[in-house]
């Protein structure tokens, strides 16, 4: 027998790839290229001609100073909306895979943020927390506290931390649940007469073996917290106050689409594409090591 | 070193209750055998045994103390699961070590009790391997190692066997008799082979349907079945079973005139114990449907004259009458076992 499918036309194969190419040739290689190139140059500011600079404006972005904090931004706000939506994941998937009874609704409860769109599941934080009108604000006046992420950096960076990690926990919840759900039980029982207590099973037999999960999820949730967050932080913030909470990808949108850089924005884009590339690379090179598959 | 005592043990999920009350004593070092065919709750008395399921009433005392409400931990025990339950991103070493480890038992003596227990199930070469580099029979012999390392006062054997072929199976059968004999530890075994618990069992007790139909040393069992599904289950090929009125019209019913007693329903008959003979010693006659030649014995099966197959079992290499599609069978009298509608054994 044959493993692999042969195909007696030659075309076949190349027509039934041809969708896939073309989605990514149209919305990835295209504008990845264009931003490329476009970073090459510097439009003037009517947008009517472009003059090449070279590498003109990643020598400008790495000396501006509200760019580097950007980057240290990014770093806090990934780390801790990964740290986030991956703990209380992990926290909830372990408390619903004890529960016997009514598990089926537990469940489906704790999926449905992930149906909530982003800018929405923002809008939804924003009323809760608003300081003129929101519930959760007015109650924490009540008990005296001074909630204003308007004007403050470090309550403005919490709220879209857990506005989008909010999100996430739903995803991160289902593969969870399903990697604690393939473990063996009997492997469990046997811990369990070996001597060892719940938490002490939990961090020397469950931990271990869910780590595939847990790195798959790790590579997601930061992908999702560098790029998909946009919305929430766009209907929250919009950035602010002062940047404290503009991300690497919020600001390619400020400064290209709202202040119409488009050459600065292209070689964001570009250090962005960067990134990303080496951080996979970091994760899968020193992270995956430990992970027992 | 312990011993176990069951008293009126029940379990039920829900309103289906599923172990009716048993009632037994296990002795210290004994090597107890629970057999029975699938949902007869042998596994389900195993596991309250070791903690992982509740007891719904009754009590389980390991060495006097009721251990109905302690925590598997609590207990000192071990087990060994049929899927043998390893730590799949642990070293054999570290498989073994675990419970050690959590006890807080010294490194050194880590060390020295698992390189005993390696030692003794010769697994040292592998010790540094992941369980998934290890055969089946080696994964089964790490498992017993991790319950040998921690000394308990009881083993708890949950089908070790089915996972693995049939010639390891032999092996390992034996291999955990002389351990369990060296170690003299208490324990109790399931399985539904019956093959497995008679070569293993100080005692066997044979489960059915949520209820300990017999208790007894295996040829207590074998020789003296308490109810015809005792019968049926030990012994390979199984008693045969024929209602005594077939016995009586068989017109040799007088000279098993005393045997029978009065209220028996059922008689049932081993089939070493039939042989052929002439049509006037006859007990039952009828026609000779296959014989199965194995070797060291040879199976005859015969249809009776009113449709009922027995199988007779003969010594190796002689077969049974060829060309002669009648035959005849007798039994001597005393190896006849009697059973009344209740299906309980009558003597």
């Amino acid at each position: 027998m044959q493993k692999r499918v042969v195909f007696n036309n030659r075309l076949l194969p190349y027509a039934l790839l041809a969708p896939q190419i073309l989605v990514t040739a149209v919305f990835f290689f295209w504008p990845a290229g264009q931003a490329i190139y476009q970073s090459a140059f510097i439009p003037d500011p009517f947008g009517l001609k472009s003059q090449f600079v070279g590498f003109g404006n990643f020598e400008f972005l790495f000396s501006d100073p509200y760019y580097l904090a950007s980057f240290q931004t990014t770093a806090v706000f990934s780390a801790a909306v990964t740290l986030l939506s991956m703990g209380a994941a992990l926290w909830l998937a372990v408390m619903a895979d004890r529960i016997i009874k009514g598990s089926g609704a537990y469940r489906t409860l704790l999926i449905w943020p992930y149906a909530v769109a982003p800018a929405i599941a923002g809008v939804l934080w924003l009323f809760m927390f608003n300081p003129n009108v929101g519930l959760v604000a007015w109650y924490l006046n009540a008990i005296g506290y001074d909630w204003n992420h308007v004007l403050n950096d470090g309550e403005a960076m919490g709220l879209v931390v857990v506005a989008s990690a909010w999100r996430q926990i739903s995803y991160n919840f289902l593969f969870f649940l399903a990697g604690l759900q393939a473990i063996p039980r009997s492997v469990i029982e046997a811990a369990a007469i070996d001597g060892a207590s719940f938490w002490k099973r939990f961090w020397t037999i469950v931990f271990p073996l869910l780590s595939p999960t847990t790195f798959f999820l790790l590579v997601v949730n930061i992908v999702y917290a560098f790029f998909e967050t946009f919305g929430v932080i766009h209907t929250i913030t919009g950035g602010g106050p002062q940047q404290a909470t503009t991300i690497l990808v919020y600001k390619v949108y400020a400064d290209g689409f709202v202040g119409q850089d488009l050459g600065s924005s292209a070689a964001q884009s570009v250090v962005l594409l960067v990134v990303v590339g080496l951080l996979t690379v970091v994760q899968f090179r020193y992270v995956e090591r430990k992970v027992h598959y | 070193m312990a011993q176990i005592a069951f008293s009126n043990l029940r379990k039920s999920y829900g309103k289906t209750e599923v172990i009716h009350g048993v009632d037994t004593h296990i002795n210290d070092g004994e090597l107890i055998v629970i057999v029975g065919p699938s949902g007869c709750g042998k596994s389900t008395l195993l596991r309250m045994v070791a903690g992982l399921e509740t007891v719904t009433s009754g009590e389980i005392r390991i060495d006097g103390r009721v251990v109905n409400d302690l925590e598997p931990r609590e207990r000192d025990i071990a087990m060994v699961f049929q899927n043998y339950a390893l730590y799949p991103h642990m070293s054999v070493f570290d498989n073994m070590a675990y419970g050690l480890k959590i006890a807080k038992v010294p490194q050194a003596e880590i060390r020295e009790r698992v390189a005993v227990a390696a030692k003794m199930l010769e697994l040292e070469p592998f010790l540094e391997r992941k369980p998934r580099q290890l055969s089946g029979g080696q994964r089964q012999r790490v498992a017993m190692g991790r319950a040998i390392v921690r000394k308990p006062a009881v083993f708890l054997f949950d089908e070790p066997l089915s996972n693995l072929d049939a010639k390891l199976r032999v092996q390992m059968r034996v291999e955990i008799k002389t351990l369990q004999r060296r170690l003299g530890v208490t324990s109790l075994y399931v399985t539904h082979d019956q093959v497995e618990a008679m070569t293993l069992a100080d005692r066997i007790i044979v489960m059915n349907g949520g209820v300990a139909e017999q208790i007894g040393t295996p040829l207590a069992v074998y020789e003296k079945p308490a109810t015809t599904f005792v019968g049926g289950f030990i012994g390979s090929p199984p008693m045969n079973f024929l209602s005594v009125e077939r016995l009586q019209g068989s017109g040799l019913a007088a000279s098993f005139g005393e045997a029978a007693p009065t209220l028996a329903k059922t008689v049932g008959v081993r089939p070493e114990h039939l042989s052929f003979c002439g049509e006037g010693q006859a007990a039952w006659s009828g026609e000779l449907v296959i014989v199965e030649a194995l070797g060291a014995e040879t199976l005859a099966h015969v249809r009776l004259d009113d449709g009922e197959v027995i199988i007779v079992r003969l010594d190796g290499g002689r077969t049974a009458p060829v060309g002669e599609s009648r035959v005849h069978v007798t039994c001597e009298a005393d190896k006849l076992h009697f059973f009344g509608t209740d299906e309980k054994r009558i003597d």
